[in-house]
């Protein structure tokens, strides 16, 4: 039997494993790590969603969820998330095939869909806040301001890093070192959108329909 | 070849091949996409609708909620059950249970313990506090 043909039949799962091959990519590493680091941090919204889901009923006398939300609000701001999360994704594969023009398209209009929504919550906060409808008033809203605005905190230094980023690819280029930080801020992007879908159904769609 | 034998960079695609696999790619992100607004406009129906039975809306929009995750981590991130992908799904795994224990954890406890505060001499103010 040829050497040759016999190599070819050798089935995938014979080949050496990943340890026998030697260190990972650093690709591979950077962003496993940032993985990690993205999980511990849906642990801890998941330490805000408990306290939140323990105290949304103790509203002391004050406004309840169903008096105060508004869905339109709700709709329009999960509407520019998720459609921000889709363009980071289409920025993302304009970084693998390294068109630098579509690269930056996409994350200005990440970076336009993910202002509308932090304004929009911002506007939302100071109406509540002007009602008297603010983190002091009971335990619900402090709760409520406190899960709701980590997340709008971390959309807001996400916008952040994403100005960061566009600059370093205009210094620096597509470089390796760039595009890993540009896979590690469409991860938290990703992972920022799935937190939101956990607030828009926890907080306010159950908050409305109770 | 030598690729495959790797784990997988989480949010990475499973083919390098940049020029053969783009259309797809881009494909996957619009599934990704319809469904997940499909999905979204249906909790906001679920929530607002009479038709349903008022107790069942709760775990309606649960189990909306967690495709909705299901369909972001598969269609936007890229998690798969691929040999290649074991470290990133064993993280998440972990993860999860982690979040399920906080939440579910918390929740026993507390509802446990506000059910044992109760004192039968004030029962008014602790029929508030349930509430």
């Amino acid at each position: 039997m040829n050497i040759a043909v016999a190599i070819d039949q050798i089935p995938q799962d014979a080949l050496p494993s990943a340890s026998e091959a030697g260190p990972a990519p650093k690709r591979v590493v950077v962003t496993y790590g940032f993985w990690i680091f993205l999980l511990s941090d849906i642990v801890m919204f998941a330490a805000l969603f408990a306290s939140y889901a323990v105290l949304v009923h103790s509203t002391a006398g004050g406004p309840t969820g169903a008096q105060l939300f508004n869905q339109s609000t709700v709709a329009i701001e999960t509407v520019c998330l998720l459609l921000s999360s889709y363009t980071c994704g289409l920025m993302s594969l304009a970084i693998n095939s390294r068109r630098y023009f579509r690269t930056y398209v996409g994350a200005l209009i990440t970076l336009a869909l993910g202002a509308i929504f932090l304004s929009l919550e911002i506007r939302e906060f100071l109406s509540m806040i002007a009602i008297g409808a603010a983190p002091q008033r009971s335990a619900f809203l402090s709760a409520f301001f406190t899960l709701v605005g980590c997340h709008g905190l971390h959309v807001a230094l996400g916008l952040i890093w994403l100005i960061v980023m566009m600059v370093q690819v205009a210094v620096f280029g597509l470089s390796a070192r760039v595009q890993r930080r540009l896979l590690c801020f469409s991860l938290f992007w990703h992972a920022l959108d799935i937190v939101w879908v956990g607030v828009l159904t926890v907080v306010y769609l159950m908050g409305v329909s109770s | 070849m030598t690729e495959s034998r790797y784990e997988r960079a989480p949010g990475d695609r499973p083919s390098r091949e940049m020029h053969a696999s783009a259309p797809s790619e881009f494909l996957v992100y619009t599934i990704g996409l319809v469904v997940a607004v499909l999905l979204t406009a249906t909790s906001f129906w679920t929530a607002n609708t009479t038709l349903l039975w008022p107790g069942g809306v709760f775990l309606g929009l649960a189990v909306l909620a967690i495709a909705q995750m299901g369909i972001h981590l598969v269609f936007f991130l890229h998690i798969s059950s691929g040999p290649e992908s074991t470290n990133n799904v064993l993280a998440l795994a972990f993860g999860v249970l982690i979040v399920f224990v906080v939440i579910a954890g918390t929740m026993w406890i507390v509802a446990d313990m506000n059910t044992n505060m109760m004192m039968p001499s004030v029962a008014p103010m602790s029929t508030r506090m349930q509430h």
